[in-house]
């Protein structure tokens, strides 16, 4: 059912984003609509944000208040002094109250991540001066390279999960460290994959050669999207991993 | 307001529209389309009403009579979350795709592929809902604010369809709330200044920026119930770290700008009615716009008051006390506006102004009661008790449902080229005003006199007053039959409706035929 | 007494606060309320179409609109300041002569005294018969426990509130006291009576299936009775404590196991195991014909004892006594066609739980 469900989904979204490219190949839209398009993708990555927003606050609140709870602060002496006597309270948390252990994870290897990262934002932003000054091939090539640079940074965060399983004990379950942890670079990393599925089916597009100088809404919504996961990622990189 | 220059003007092949279930399954006709959310919204209304049914039924008497605990509790929450997110928000959407266009003499929504979309994946994420009650074990029964620990590690295995639709119903809200600002942004006529914006488009693309702001972040605290559930993870669990109170802040972020997501729209609607048949222009129209901003800047601040029995420090419950109280006055500025608006007018009142009249009066009772609220020490008695349902039932049905009724009769006319009944209408309003006050009034005393709020069974001091409400809550629903025949028999015929049917009426949309035709605006009007 | 419309305005100074608080705001609320309708009626008798008026032009004025943004600041920093006053006295649990730590658990109360040797649980007392219709419903109809809770009159007495499992609320209105019982932390509040009496309330937050099912009784005594009380009750959980371990030495026969079994099962399993067994699957399991409770004997007695983490089985290891655990293992074994003919000792559950280090 549910599978059956996804892959109409699929098919029906194939067919949509074929029209709109036929439409927009056709030279069907107007000015107006391309504006329509692009602040419609602005807010959807406004929403986007704020789905983030959501998760690091969670973290804040973990980090800020409910550890320093447990452990007795604030108004609530009682609740480390009778419920968890022996917690401590610091972050990363690395005991948690109900006694489950990991270790934290450094942040050497996020570094060079981040570094990929910023890279492939400004590679993309050369793709972008190529597309824009019609120079095709640096568009191809720089494009190209930041796909390659996404894939690096996949395969590294991959890695350090394995890292992480492996090495340290550190799980989607080990409490609120791990917890926030995973949760956040998770789904940083779900839109890394997503940005890269977008840049790759763009880079089809400019093999085919799609897209104009003037023209490229497509284009400029996947480097958009790219770009903002970088910044989200750089903000992730500060909270979970250095601070 | 505004008026129109250039004739709307179409081609033959224009108005040329596909039939057949393929017509709705694959419009992009932002009519079509308000259409299919109205009649969904509609029915939504009637499932939640019936679950809303069950449960005054088995509160008729005290002891267990119907239906135990575990299924009252399925009802209480299906009522909740099919009330406020398959009836209030749908319909509001559905205005909206209706109006927004017309209003502003744009062709269409924006965005009209992907607003064919945010509709047709929402009966799926309430058929998902549905078919939830049906599994071994029931569907979702932890309250439509599912707090955790009772909606993780204490919930049954629906969860799972249960966030899975929350999630649909999220992304069909987003991609319909990104086109709403879209076209209001971008597709103005020429003329269309700001400050000429009807006041229904201003508070919708209000509306749509609070719903792009936070139903993001109920999909997050879905998604980390989610995990709590089935990941081990311990977002809402002491012994790994987590906090259950987190979740309702989280949950409460998104919880308050819903509920003005679930009335800004409907002071819009109120704000077109009452001018119309006061045949007197809206009072304080700019301090009406800056009031609506206020309001859903200040519903950023306030969320923790649904919070105050959470054992939060003395100084956030005073941060969020004084916030709360200060909503009181953008509010009040929009009724004091409304009032100001009838002042030395000439009103009429047909159906579409009588449910606006009730609107104001019930909904300042009910905005009254929410400063009640507001007020920390009297809310740790007031809190989890009937008080708050009252309070909550005056702002969302006679406010939110009373202004959407409103609106279908004033429009009525636009969409079907016919004039609605007046006299079942009226009939229709005198029932509905005075169940409506008979259903949720008492619910003040009762729960002020300690009856809790989410039980099946009460002790005997609150019988009187909940066979009381039950028979007011039958009468309402009963009521509620007239407008389903009220509105079927417009859409199939009755008197011809010119294209402006009310004397007073101002704006764009009563510039075209009644019933608007397919397409309107293919050529932009000139706004003066 | 007749049917009560208002607010309690309880028995505490604190709760008569709240209430003169509630009146003040409730009445400012009224004259707005006038104001506005009396405002919008005028209008709507005079100005009207049929009235033969012709409407007016003004549309808007500064002026106006900046009186009704203060006036409403004004009336509303006059409806802050005895609020927050209020507010504070309430959050201030410094100095109390008496410390109970309450517990909530599906769907119980658990009663701990920090200054005393005593400890228990309180349960809903209305027979099942009263909420199915089948006995003539009481007085105190929902609103009676087995075991209420006791505290003295004219001493500050300090609550400390958590829960074993999902958010519960422990409200009692006379004492103006609503304050969420959350697993893994614990929230204060305190309160001083003045007047002896029994004073109920209920949970106040949903809970799961028997959220309605969950009172509370509390009696306040004069301290001298209180101390009585404290003394016997003392008396009465260390008795039980010896009868324990001399049980353990002692064999019960299997029509005393089943007859206690069985008054320990309704009132303790039946509201979600059903009174025959049958459960309601899946949430709460068949115990007929029940692979636990037809085979396997350890696993029984480890599931009574433990509890089954993540599911509403909770542990009732603390809060029956060993002859009633006992008792309702081997009723269970027993009982609906279950038929086993085991009989289950005292002291193998104590060896459990011994063996578990308790
Ligand atoms: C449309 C929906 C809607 C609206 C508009 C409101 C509006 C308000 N609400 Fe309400 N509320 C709900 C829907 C809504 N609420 C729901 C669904 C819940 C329960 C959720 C749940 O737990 O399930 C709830 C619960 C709720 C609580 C929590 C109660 C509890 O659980 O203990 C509180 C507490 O502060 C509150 C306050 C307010 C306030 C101050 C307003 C203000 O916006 C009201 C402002 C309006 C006026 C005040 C009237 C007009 C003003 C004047 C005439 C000016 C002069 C007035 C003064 C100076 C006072 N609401
Ligand atoms: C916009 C939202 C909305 C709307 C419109 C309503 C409408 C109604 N609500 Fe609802 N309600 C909520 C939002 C809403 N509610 C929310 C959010 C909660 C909290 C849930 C929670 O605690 O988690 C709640 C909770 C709630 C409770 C408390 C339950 C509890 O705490 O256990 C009650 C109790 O009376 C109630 C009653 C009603 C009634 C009688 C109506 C009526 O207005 C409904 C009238 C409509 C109909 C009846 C349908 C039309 C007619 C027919 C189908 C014909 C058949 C009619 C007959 C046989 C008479 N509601
Ligand atoms: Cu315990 Cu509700
Ligand atoms: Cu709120």
């Amino acid at each position: 059912m549910f599978l059956l469900g996804v892959a109409i989904l699929f098919v029906m979204l194939y067919g949509w984003f074929k029209n709109v490219v036929d439409e927009s190949m056709a030279g069907l839209y107007s000015p107006q609509m391309d504006r329509s398009f692009k602040q419609g993708m602005s807010w959807f990555i406004v929403s986007e944000i704020m789905f983030f927003a959501a998760l690091i606050g969670a973290l804040f609140y973990a980090r800020f208040i409910a550890v320093p709870w447990l452990g007795g602060a604030s108004n609530n002496e009682m609740t480390g002094a009778i419920l968890w006597p022996n917690f401590e309270a610091v972050w990363p948390l690395l005991t948690t109250p109900g006694g489950t252990e990991t270790q934290a994870m450094g942040w050497g290897l996020p570094l060079i991540n981040t570094m990929i990262l910023v890279t492939s934002s400004v590679t993309l932003h050369f793709a972008h001066t190529g597309l824009e000054q019609n120079k095709r091939s640096q568009l191809t090539g720089m494009l190209l390279l930041t796909l390659i640079l996404g894939v690096i940074f996949l395969g590294l965060q991959g890695y350090e999960y394995v890292l992480a399983y492996r090495d340290l004990g550190l799980r989607l379950d080990s409490g609120i460290y791990g917890n926030t942890f995973f949760i956040l670079t998770g789904f940083h990393g779900m839109h890394v994959f997503l940005g890269a599925l977008i840049l790759f089916f763009v880079l089809l597009r400019v093999l085919k050669g799609h897209f104009t100088p003037e023209k490229h809404f497509a284009f400029q919504a996947g480097a958009w999207y790219w770009h903002f996961v970088d910044v989200v990622w750089i903000i992730v990189f500060c909270l979970v991993y250095v601070f | 307001m505004s008026t129109v220059t250039t004739a709307d003007h179409h081609d033959e092949h224009h108005d040329h529209k596909p039939t057949g279930i393929k017509r709705w399954l694959f419009t992009t006709n932002h009519k079509d389309i308000g259409s299919l959310y109205l009649i969904f919204a509609l029915a939504m209304f009637f499932l939640g009403g019936a679950m809303a049914m069950v449960i005054r039924l088995e509160l008729f008497q005290p002891g267990l009579q119907f239906v135990d605990p575990q299924f009252f509790n399925q009802m209480t929450t299906m009522h909740g979350l099919i009330m406020v997110f398959g009836a209030v928000m749908p319909a509001f959407t559905g205005l909206a795709n209706w109006m927004i266009p017309m209003m502003i003499g744009a062709p269409d929504m924006a965005l009209p592929r992907m607003n064919n979309w945010s509709f047709w994946i929402l009966p799926f994420a309430f058929l998902i809902l549905i078919i939830s009650m049906f599994l071994p074990g029931g569907g979702p029964d932890f309250g439509w604010t599912f707090y955790a620990p009772l909606s993780t590690t204490y919930s049954n295995d629906s969860t799972a369809l249960f966030v899975f639709a929350v999630h649909i119903m999220g992304i069909s809200s987003i991609m319909g709330a990104i086109n709403v600002i879209v076209t209001i942004v971008n597709m103005r006529a020429p003329g269309m200044t700001w400050m000429k914006l009807p006041l229904f488009v201003w508070t919708w693309l209000i509306t749509a920026f609070l719903l792009i702001m936070v139903m993001p972040v109920l999909a997050g605290v879905v998604t980390m119930v989610l995990t709590d559930k089935y990941f081990a993870t311990s977002f809402f669990d002491a012994a790994g770290g987590g906090d259950p109170v987190l979740f309702q802040h989280i949950f409460w972020f998104f919880g308050h700008p819903e509920v003005y997501i679930m009335i800004l729209p409907a002071f819009g609607i109120v704000s077109a009615i009452v001018p119309t048949f006061a045949r007197k222009k809206l009072f304080g129209y700019a301090s009406m716009v800056y009031a609506t901003a206020s309001i859903a800047i200040l519903s950023f601040l306030v969320w923790a008051h649904h919070m105050f029995t959470t054992g939060m420090p003395v100084f956030a419950t005073l941060f969020f006390m004084y916030t709360t109280m200060l909503i009181a006055v953008p509010t009040g500025v929009k009724v004091f506006n409304w009032v100001a608006t009838m002042w030395r007018g000439a009103m009429t009142f047909e159906v579409p102004m009588m449910f606006a009249l009730a609107f104001i009066v019930l909904f300042t009772i009910g905005g009254l009661s929410g400063v009640m609220l507001a007020i920390t020490p009297a809310d740790f008695q007031y809190h989890d008790t009937y008080f708050v349902v009252a309070h909550f039932h005056y702002v969302l049905v006679s406010g939110a449902v009373f202004s959407i009724v409103a609106a279908v009769y004033y429009w009525l006319p636009k969409w079907t080229g016919h004039m609605y009944d007046e006299k079942l209408g009226q009939l229709h309003f005198w029932c509905s005003l005075i169940s409506v006050n008979l259903l949720f009034f008492p619910m003040h005393f009762v729960g002020l006199a300690g009856m809790p709020r989410r039980i099946p069974d009460y002790a005997l001091q609150f019988a009187d007053f909940n066979a009381f409400v039950s028979v007011g809550g039958f009468l309402f629903g009963l009521s509620q039959l007239i407008f389903l025949w009220v509105v079927i028999k417009c859409a199939r015929g009755g008197e011809k409706a010119p294209a402006k049917p009310w004397e007073g009426a101002e704006g764009l949309e009563w510039e075209v035929p009644s019933p608007a035709p397919y397409h309107t605006f293919d050529t932009p009007p000139q706004v003066k | 007494t007749g049917i009560q419309f208002n607010m309690t305005p309880g028995v505490t100074d604190i709760s008569q606060q709240v209430y003169a608080l509630h009146m003040t705001i409730f009445w400012i609320c009224c004259a707005i309320g006038l104001v506005v309708f009396t405002a919008m009626f005028v209008s709507i008798i005079l100005h009207r179409k049929s009235r033969g008026v012709t409407p007016a032009t003004f549309h808007e004025s500064t002026k106006v609109e900046i009186i009704w943004t203060a006036i409403p600041v004004l009336i509303l920093i006059v409806m802050a300041i005895p609020a927050t006053r209020v507010l504070i006295a309430m959050e201030d649990t410094s100095d109390s002569d008496v410390t109970v730590l309450i517990t909530g658990s599906q769907w119980r109360w658990h009663y701990e005294y920090l200054d005393y040797d005593i400890d228990y649980f309180s349960i809903l007392a209305t027979p099942r018969g009263q909420v199915e219709g089948r006995l003539p419903k009481g007085d105190n109809y929902l609103l009676e426990v087995d075991r209420p809770l006791v505290i003295p009159t004219g001493k500050k007495v300090r609550f400390l509130m958590t829960s074993d499992d999902v958010i519960h609320s422990w409200w009692v209105p006379a004492f103006a006291i609503k304050k969420d019982t959350n697993p893994g932390f614990i929230n204060e509040a305190w309160t001083q009576v003045n007047e002896p009496g029994i004073y109920r309330g209920q949970c106040a937050e949903l809970c799961g299936m028997d959220h309605g099912f969950m009172p509370i009784v509390v009696i306040a005594k004069e301290p001298d009775d209180f101390a009585k009380w404290v003394e016997q009750e003392e008396a009465r959980i260390a008795a039980i404590r010896e009868e324990e371990q001399r049980l353990l030495a002692l064999r019960m026969n299997i029509e005393e196991q089943m007859v206690l079994g069985e008054r320990v099962y309704l009132a303790h399993c039946a509201a979600c195991h059903q009174p025959n067994g049958t459960g309601l699957p899946p949430m709460f399991p068949a115990l007929k014909d029940n692979y636990v409770t037809t085979q396997d004997r350890a696993e029984h007695i480890k599931v009574m004892v433990d509890g089954r983490p993540g599911t509403s089985m909770a542990s009732f290891a603390r809060q029956l006594s060993l002859r009633e655990l006992t008792s309702v293992i081997t009723y269970t074994r027993n009982a609906w066609g279950n038929d086993t003919g085991d009989v289950v000792q005292a002291v193998e559950v104590y060896e459990y739980m011994q063996g578990k280090g308790e």
